[in-house]
């Protein structure tokens, strides 16, 4: 393919990952890889590469939406961050000596996980039905937020498994390439006992610090190719935006089950691919 | 009082702010590289990574003043991943403004943990 073909394609295959992603709530950043490794027979660590740039890009630019809600948690977010990238560094370090089908394999592993995440889900959570958490209130992280009945105040508990799971987090995105906004909204919602909605914008947050924690040391490994990280970015930013500018309609309920099928079959493509040494 | 609410809508600024610029010269250094190597076949299916002129910051800025399209895409590469870094080291000026040591301390340790990664040898 020549690559005037090749970037056109890619882009218009990562608009299309970018906008359903957004639109969805899924997020495209986890399909990026799968995208480039199957439908157009890219190394996996080229792949890689160019999806951690396109995460930090996704991640940065929905971040001024997001703040003026006044939702997300500043001082949680950096407190976590130090477990994400950590983890990042850790994983970055690493994916070197992993062979190729063992990444495959666990990305694949991660895309059967992230077909069940949660994209949008009641808040049950009420202040009182916490256990209080003395090091959440040492810390100042206790805050409130805009909920649906006015501004509600809410806790932190469990800051240690929390910081934990963020670690893993950090070391899934570090190794594969993605912003592992699920396993992130995962520590904070069900672990810390943070409102969904506080949950998800401060993981948009934090992914992009991941992403760039890892980066760097991509960057000095070659693994971030221009010609490819530039189609993949720009296609996975303007899709993004327009699937955000979109509001969320019952097609977008159809199209969210969709998406969850798609990603289901990419995650055992990736771990037959793997198994089977074709990647 | 310099709020936290107040602090995060001066980060999301920042953060939309560099993720335009790193758009706009990966645009500008996409079109230069379709233009000039758009007829020439692509070759992602065998990692061999990248040439080391692309690998490192003084490299890639050598790249940029020789005006090379591949250089200048990665430049953009470069500002998208300083992006992020710049918003923590902003947390970093807010919470000391905020006289909010603990904060300023966990800040700066993400700081110094991304300084890490970017440094040449990683």
């Amino acid at each position: 393919m020549t690559n005037q073909l090749f970037s056109a394609a890619v882009f218009g295959g990562s608009f299309v990952a970018g906008f359903v992603g957004s639109l969805t709530g899924l997020g495209g950043g986890v399909v990026i890889v799968p995208l480039l490794t199957i439908a157009f027979g890219v190394n996996m660590r080229y792949a890689i590469g160019a999806s951690l740039v396109s995460v930090i890009a996704t991640s940065s630019g929905a971040a001024a939406a997001y703040v003026r809600e006044g939702f997300s948690n500043v001082r949680i977010g950096m407190l976590l961050e130090i477990a994400t990238s950590l983890g990042a560094l850790i994983g970055a370090a690493v994916a070197a000596f992993v062979p190729t089908a063992g990444l495959a394999i666990l990305l694949g592993v991660v895309l059967l996980g992230s077909v069940f995440a949660p994209a949008h889900k009641e808040d049950t959570k009420t202040p009182r039905a916490q256990e209080a958490d003395s090091m959440g209130a040492r810390l100042g992280l206790n805050s409130q937020y805009p909920g649906p009945h006015g501004v509600t105040s809410y806790s932190v508990r469990r800051i240690p498994l929390g910081f934990g799971m963020m670690g893993a987090a950090g070391m899934l995105s570090g190794l594969l390439g993605i912003g592992s906004g699920a396993v992130k909204v995962l520590a904070m919602d069900l672990a810390m006992g943070l409102p969904f909605k506080v949950s998800t914008t401060t993981s948009n947050f934090m992914i992009g610090v991941t992403a760039a924690a890892s980066a760097g040391i991509y960057l000095h490994r070659g693994y971030i190719d221009p010609g490819l990280a530039m189609p993949v970015t720009l296609g996975v930013v303007a899709g993004s935006l327009l699937g955000a500018r979109l509001l969320a309609t019952a097609a977008s309920g159809r199209l969210r089950i969709l998406f969850r099928t798609v990603i289901f079959a990419l995650g055992v493509e990736m771990i037959y691919n793997g198994w089977t040494g074709r990647l | 009082m310099y709020s936290d609410q107040k602090m995060e809508n001066q980060m999301g600024s920042l953060l939309r702010a560099g993720v335009i610029l790193s758009c706009l010269i990966m645009l500008a250094g996409g079109i230069l590289y379709v233009m000039r190597h758009g007829a020439e076949h692509e070759a992602y299916s065998i990692f061999h990574g990248e040439p080391a002129a692309l690998e490192s910051i003084g490299g890639i800025l050598r790249e940029v003043r020789a005006g090379s399209a591949r250089g200048v895409i990665q430049l953009s590469v470069l500002t998208m991943i300083a992006t992020p870094v710049m918003r923590v080291a902003f947390a970093v000026y807010g919470f000391s403004r905020q006289r909010q040591w603990v904060f300023t301390a966990i800040s700066l340790t993400v700081l110094l943990l991304l300084a890490f990664g970017l440094s040449e040898r990683g």
